[in-house]
């Protein structure tokens, strides 16, 4: 899959952040691990500590496996004056884990977000490549059942 | 009429997705205007429009475009700043998802006036929905010969590319949304020299916001004088206002400079939801001053933000109603720079941390008078010394605190929590 992802970038170094998007985001664990980080180093012409450095910088990677989604929760003012912290209480009780851990089965991590850019619709979070907005407890056990029931 | 339609006239008219819809709403008419004017010209009327940056430093837009066009250097690069992550602001994602050819219009009429060879969208890795519309709207405009070789028969070449953020505020300052363009942790650079003279792979760079592209071919189509008559004499045209927080009709407002803060909030947005008094206001974003209720017929125009020392001129109001705790607000504030500060500067890097622990004290009513300096002091020396606006705004909330609920201060200070 990651030979499949460098051949349709460039071999330039500025296209770093677009691979490791487009590999974690197609990576059931949903991380980036020492071997890839070789193996993009040398296929981009960078230093491996250089891809260490982005992947530690930007929040969106990890080096640690995680869940097969990401649930991101909110964590801002206009969310936290919308009761954001009703939408963090009600996810971990859901899903037995707390913010920062992933569950047993590997189905979720939840981490925090900064503002998702949604405040017209707080409280929101984002699972994987998705914004959901407007957020009560009954919508929220709707959403976690769809993502138990399709993956 | 409190609106002031101008950049937002066309959303609900046109499908996003339809350059028919655009082109038939005139879209793409100020391009070919532009192509047929000398490119002179076209940054005397943006000069003329007085037209600002929208992205929250108000500087003039005329001078950035004219210091790019007077550089020797051929390779010139015009980039997006699509990283609209400041908590509270929502308006640039708006536009991107109901008119995304109105920005693309504006940045090949910058791209021409310019002489730019490429173009970038630096958009927030957040925005995913604004991902797939923009892709497809530069397929779409890319066929219409809008964007490409020779555009339409102009001779002018001119591509745009997106690039991804992956989740960091920071990467909307303008260096270090470079440096993360160039495949990079995005750490601001020392400046100057500006962008215009060194920006992305070292070349002239001209970065505005979305909105602040949005306008040009409205500018071109009303010219720069009868842009200029809207909006107030240090402020023309039209903010786009991201409402949040605790208010009825939450969402994004257009209207034209010198509109009273309480006009949006309650007659555009309803005031709050259940009828409450409002207590505070938060302006412009995290890095935005909190101001108190009594302050709300102050009117929307960056010469008022600067008086706050502060240069947040985004357009975000989020509003907070009696219920809510200054120190709790502080406390969510502080933790966002925390974590977004990039940690190239000492004083951003260690201020942030600092700061929030003194902040905590004060949520945990556990504060002493001292505690009350430090954050006075530590909030001076980061405002002075940061390296870049992240550093230098992050205490701007507490500066406007410290101003306007220093009674709250007090409070904890001679009623500690036993």
């Amino acid at each position: 899959m990651l030979e499949n992802i460098l051949k349709e970038y460039p071999r330039q170094e500025d296209y770093l952040i677009e691979v490791l998007l487009e590999y974690q985001k197609q990576k059931a664990d949903r991380h980036i691990g020492e071997d890839e980080i070789r193996r993009i180093a040398e296929h981009l012409g960078v230093t491996e500590s250089k891809v260490w450095s982005v992947i530690t910088f930007y929040t969106f990677f990890s080096t640690r496996p995680r869940g097969e989604n990401i649930i991101q929760i909110c964590k801002d003012v206009p969310c936290y004056l919308n009761d954001g912290n009703t939408v963090q209480r009600t996810l971990e009780q859901l899903l037995g884990v707390q913010v920062g851990d992933t569950t047993k089965n590997q189905k979720f991590t939840l981490e925090h977000t900064s503002c998702l850019g949604h405040c017209d619709g707080a409280p929101a979070i984002r699972i994987n490549d998705k914004t959901y907005t407007n957020l009560s407890v009954d919508k929220l056990k709707a959403i976690i059942s769809e993502y138990r029931g399709n993956t | 009429m409190l609106e002031h339609k101008l950049l937002t006239e066309r959303i609900d008219r046109i499908n996003p997705l339809s350059i028919d819809d655009y082109l038939q709403a005139g879209g793409y008419e100020m391009l070919k205007k532009a192509i047929g004017m000398e490119r002179i010209a076209i940054i005397e009327e943006i000069e003329k429009s007085k037209l600002r940056g929208r992205g929250g430093a108000a500087f003039p837009a005329h001078i950035k475009l004219m210091g790019i066009a007077k550089e020797e250097e051929t390779v010139r690069y015009v980039v997006c700043n699509a990283d609209e992550g400041e908590p509270g602001n929502f308006k640039d994602r708006y536009l991107m998802e109901h008119d995304p050819h109105q920005m693309i219009e504006g940045m090949v009429i910058a791209a021409y006036a310019t002489r730019a060879t490429k173009g970038y969208i630096y958009l927030r890795g957040e925005y995913d929905t604004a991902h797939s519309i923009l892709s497809w709207t530069l397929d779409e405009a890319r066929k219409h010969n809008y964007l490409g070789e020779n555009i339409l028969g102009s001779g002018f070449d001119f591509d745009i590319e997106i690039r991804s953020g992956a989740g960091s505020y920071v990467c909307g300052e303008e260096f270090a949304l470079i440096e993360s363009i160039e495949g990079k942790p995005g750490r601001t650079r020392v400046k100057p020299p500006f962008p215009t003279q060194v920006g992305l792979y070292g070349k002239p760079t001209l970065i505005n916001n979305v909105e602040t592209f949005s306008n040009f071919p409205h500018i071109l189509r009303m010219g720069g004088e009868a842009f200029a008559d809207i909006g107030t004499d240090s402020s023309s045209g039209t903010k786009l206002v991201s409402l949040s927080g605790n208010v009825a009709n939450p969402g994004v407002y257009e209207v034209p400079f010198g509109v009273p803060i309480r006009d949006v909030i309650e007659k555009l947005g309803g005031g709050t939801a259940d009828g409450r008094k409002i207590k505070m206001v938060q302006l412009g974003g995290a890095s935005g001053p909190i101001i108190p209720e009594y302050m709300l017929d102050l009117t929307i125009d960056f010469d008022r933000f600067e008086n706050f020392d502060s240069k947040t001129g985004a357009g975000a109001i989020i509003v907070m109603d009696e219920r809510v705790d200054v120190f709790d607000v502080l406390k969510r504030i502080g933790e966002f720079f925390e974590h977004e500060s990039c940690g190239k500067c000492t004083p951003c890097r260690e201020g942030n941390l600092q700061l929030l622990k003194l902040v905590e004290r004060f949520v945990e009513r556990r504060a002493s008078e001292k505690d009350l300096l430090n954050i006075e002091t530590l909030s001076r020396v980061m405002h002075q010394t940061s390296l870049c606006g992240l550093g230098q705004s992050a205490p701007t909330a507490i500066f406007s605190t410290l101003q306007y609920f220093r009674d709250h201060y007090i409070d904890v200070i001679e009623h500690p929590q036993s």
